[in-house]
């Protein structure tokens, strides 16, 4: 290579890419400049829509097709990459620029073994003999450190854990030692622990390689663990750029500001617990156990055991974090307690009747009492219902007239910070926060007692879940209701929940209030779950 | 509306179908004005050919009736008995998929193994075996189609409601304490529409051919004219007269392609994110 040290590797500059007509702005990316320097990890940080993925997706040619460059340059090596053909950019996609992608199930081939995935990498670009393509395969497998590289070889993708898939997207991006590595949210879909590991990899390989590394990312606990430099985006523009100190200590613009003061904090208050004589909720060795395959020709039963034995207690107005890594059976025990699956054993007391073993009118009307607000603020309301009819259908369904149904909803969609407007139109109308309020108001409107919210801010932006964590916390503390907050997000569960039950392969390994887990987690489990939250070290360095 | 009409006209052969089928019902409706005499009725010599006569401008048959009164009113008979056929196959078709994809289990290998006993019989046999026993006419035929073409119906909605039946605004309506037929009706078959469509226009061409195909080994209505009737009466004879069978012939590809294009254009302006890329 010719450039000097203090020559970027990449520059784009004022990069403008249009959107087709009828978008809701006319840039995806406006007037957009920054650099990557050699060894560095820049950050491209902001929310939904703020166009962060874009610029990378210009660079390496992947733009959908009707959204276009329309003016800017992107500097590679002295080449602007916007006016080379497709045949120049697929010679420098994956040997020079290589990237890896959120979901890595989907970025891998199902039908292929991970060795004839790596090795596509070499036969794409005709290098390397076969032989020497498979000790290349086990030596950058050796380098993700994939347990077992010889057998992880062999695999399928889904043999593999979501972060061994990860790193082998990783082993498949470093196979031709790239002087870019573009990592668009490959972290998002990993659980706690996964991502943690992943970024140190990602960390380390660039210290060892030297590469640049672009990494775009929606969370800043992300950003405070591994950046150099920051680029914050809105709408299309950078609006603030530095070094990660300077962006997330000191920021400068309004809108950053916003975003890191949203980040829910790291600190549970400690409080005087709300003890009730009678707990609303009861939880008796609750048991649910799947089973696929079998049957008359299917060979073996698998049998993953989801939920072992759990109790727990939930007292009028309080709150219960239940949180654990996907697969811990957290969402399972959500999904018992209302009855959407079936539990094998166990009771489930509310207001001293067991849920568990209702049928028909009777559970019906039990279910009154217990609502639940759902993860996916998309799926959970039906596009073609207006969003009057969509809370106004349950307490209809038990009997209320139809007018006085509506006159509620239109009440309902007010207390939770939305416009009566809102009752003729329909979902699609909305944003992803606003439809998770009218998910909220269908809960409420059957009057329950009790709301289980499953993942109910996942798929929220920082700023957008903030605001919902409020809602729920203003709602609770009105309407006395008692709440189990599901997720996998030990922030979000810090900040909104009384008490928390760390969930591992189905059990409870933990129950405490959230001052006690936080600050003195009894499990080994419930620690390393700590000390994996991104940005941890940063928020107590800053706090001592 | 507009924004399907748009979608729609994006796909010319789509709009080509909608018009030709347009003009189609038109003939049909217009059929009783246009020709008010029974197109059984002998009006000419037998064989004029087409263009010889202006008041019979597609000649005349082997019995001298005029070819355009017939084809005009047989467009009436096919047309009538693709739609109600198409209807009545759905009728039968889309409660049979949606109790099988919501309650699953038992309800659902029941359902499925009475739906494969009817797949399995090949469709024309089995509606000429329906026809011949329960004697040709208007509503053995529409019947005889119904019952063999309502399992892709069946299918086509087991397969989307099971699908639907999982999303998280299905689980919410259970437990807002809905019923079963609520929850089925106002949540679950509204979001299947848009298949159902596709597949309905598509049905309406396959059974405008089985009717013709039943009509042309003489199963049809015998007081009805119609195009698969005269393309059989006139099979003997067409190297005399080629017109016999070419028009009603014509007539029925004009008619299914029609179909068949805007059952596409509907796929393309209902399914938008399946379309074909447009360029």
């Amino acid at each position: 290579m010719t450039s000097t040290p203090s020559e970027p590797v990449l520059r784009i500059e004022d990069l403008q890419i249009a959107l087709p007509e009828g978008a809701d702005r006319a840039f995806a990316v406006d007037d957009v400049s920054y650099e990557l320097n050699a060894g560095e990890i820049l950050c491209i940080v902001g929310e939904s829509g703020s166009g962060k993925s874009m610029s990378a997706n210009a660079m390496m040619g992947l733009l959908p097709d009707q959204v276009r460059p329309t003016a800017g340059h992107i500097f590679f090596d002295g080449q602007d990459l916007l006016t080379l053909s497709e045949a120049e950019l697929r010679d420098l996609r994956g040997r020079r620029i290589a990237m890896i992608f959120q979901e890595p199930m989907s970025a891998l081939n199902p039908l292929m073994r991970i060795e004839d995935q790596i090795s596509e990498v070499f036969e794409a670009h005709n290098l390397l003999t076969p032989k020497e393509r498979r000790a290349r395969t086990l030596e950058l497998l050796n380098e993700v450190q994939i347990p077992d590289p010889e057998k992880a070889m062999q695999a399928y993708p889904f043999q593999l854990s979501g972060g061994q898939r990860q790193r082998v997207m990783i082993a498949m991006a470093l196979a031709l030692e790239p002087d870019v590595l573009i990592a668009d949210e490959p972290t998002t879909a990993l659980d706690v622990t996964t991502q943690a590991q992943i970024l140190e990899l990602i960390h380390d390989l660039r210290d060892r390689h030297g590469m640049a590394v672009m990494f775009i990312t929606h969370d800043f606990g992300v950003v405070a663990e591994i950046a150099d430099r920051v680029a914050v985006m809105q709408f299309g523009k950078i609006v603030e750029k530095g070094t990660a100190e300077e962006v997330l200590d000191n920021p400068q613009h309004d809108y950053t500001r916003k975003l890191i003061a949203a980040i829910p904090k790291l600190h549970a208050e400690k409080q005087e617990m709300v003890t009730s004589p009678t707990p609303i909720l009861e939880v008796i060795g609750l048991c649910k156990t799947y089973r696929s395959g079998g049957g008359l020709f299917g060979g073996p039963e698998r049998v993953v055991k989801a939920v072992k034995m759990i109790n727990l207690k939930l007292a009028e107005g309080e709150t219960l974090g239940i949180v654990g890594e996907s697969g811990s059976g957290k969402s399972s025990v959500g999904r018992c307690l209302v009855r959407l699956m079936e539990p094998d054993a166990g009771s489930v007391f509310l207001a001293g009747e067991d849920m568990a073993h209702l049928k028909g009118e009777k559970l019906r009307s039990a279910r009154k009492s217990i609502q639940m607000i759902f993860q996916d603020p998309f799926a959970s309301l039906n596009p073609r219902t207006k969003i009057g009819r969509i809370i106004a259908e349950g307490p209809i369904a038990h009997g209320v007239p139809a007018q006085v149904a509506f006159a509620k909803a239109a009440e309902l969609l007010e207390l939770v910070g939305l416009d009566k407007s809102a009752l003729d139109r329909y979902p699609h109308e909305f944003s992803g926060g606003q439809r998770q309020r009218v998910g909220i108001a269908r809960a409420l409107a059957l009057e329950p007692r009790v709301i289980i919210a499953d993942e109910a801010v996942s798929a929220l932006d920082v700023s957008i879940q903030a605001q919902v964590l409020d809602l729920l916390a203003d709602l609770k503390a009105r309407l006395n209701l008692a709440l189990v907050f599901i997720t996998h997000d030990l922030r979000v569960a810090a900040q909104i929940c009384d008490r928390i039950a760390v969930m591992q392969k189905g059990e409870v390994v933990e129950i405490g209030t959230a001052h006690d887990i936080f600050n003195a987690p009894q499990s080994a489990y419930t620690q390393s779950l700590i000390e994996a939250i991104p940005g941890r070290e940063k928020e107590l360095a800053a706090a001592s | 509306m507009t924004d399907f009409w748009k979608r729609y006209q994006r796909n010319r052969g789509a709009v080509i179908g909608l018009i030709i089928l347009l003009a189609v019902v038109l003939v049909a409706v217009l059929a009783p004005v246009l020709f008010p005499q029974s197109p059984w009725k002998m009006v000419q010599r037998p064989f004029l050919p087409p263009f010889a006569m202006e008041r019979f401008p597609l000649g005349t048959d082997t019995l001298g009736r005029n070819v355009l009164a017939g084809l005009a009113h047989g467009a009436q008979v096919s047309l009538l008995v693709g739609l109600i056929s198409t209807l009545v196959s759905l009728v039968i078709g889309i409660p049979i998929g949606a109790l099988a994809g919501y309650f699953g289990g038992w309800v659902d290998d029941a359902l499925m193994r009475f739906t494969e006993f009817f797949q399995t019989v090949p469709n024309f046999a089995l509606a000429i075996v329906l026809v011949a026993i329960f004697e040709p006419s208007v509503q053995s035929i529409v019947g005889a189609i119904a019952i063999v073409s309502w399992p892709p119906v069946a299918r086509l909605v087991r397969g989307e409601v099971l699908s639907l039946r999982s999303r998280e605004y299905v689980e919410a309506a259970i437990l807002s304490g809905q019923t079963n037929a609520t929850i089925i009706w106002r949540q679950i078959l509204p979001n299947t529409l848009s298949p159902i469509i596709v597949l309905a226009s598509l049905m309406v061409a396959t059974a405008i051919l089985l009717e013709s195909s039943l009509s042309f080994l003489g199963l049809g209505d015998p007081n009805l004219m119609s195009w698969g009737y005269m393309i059989g009466a006139a099979r003997t004879v067409i190297r005399q007269a080629w017109w016999l069978s070419f028009f009603p012939g014509l007539a029925i590809v004009l008619t299914v392609l029609a179909l068949n294009l805007i059952g596409e254009g509907l796929n393309d302006a209902l399914n938008p994110r399946l379309s074909r890329k447009g360029k």
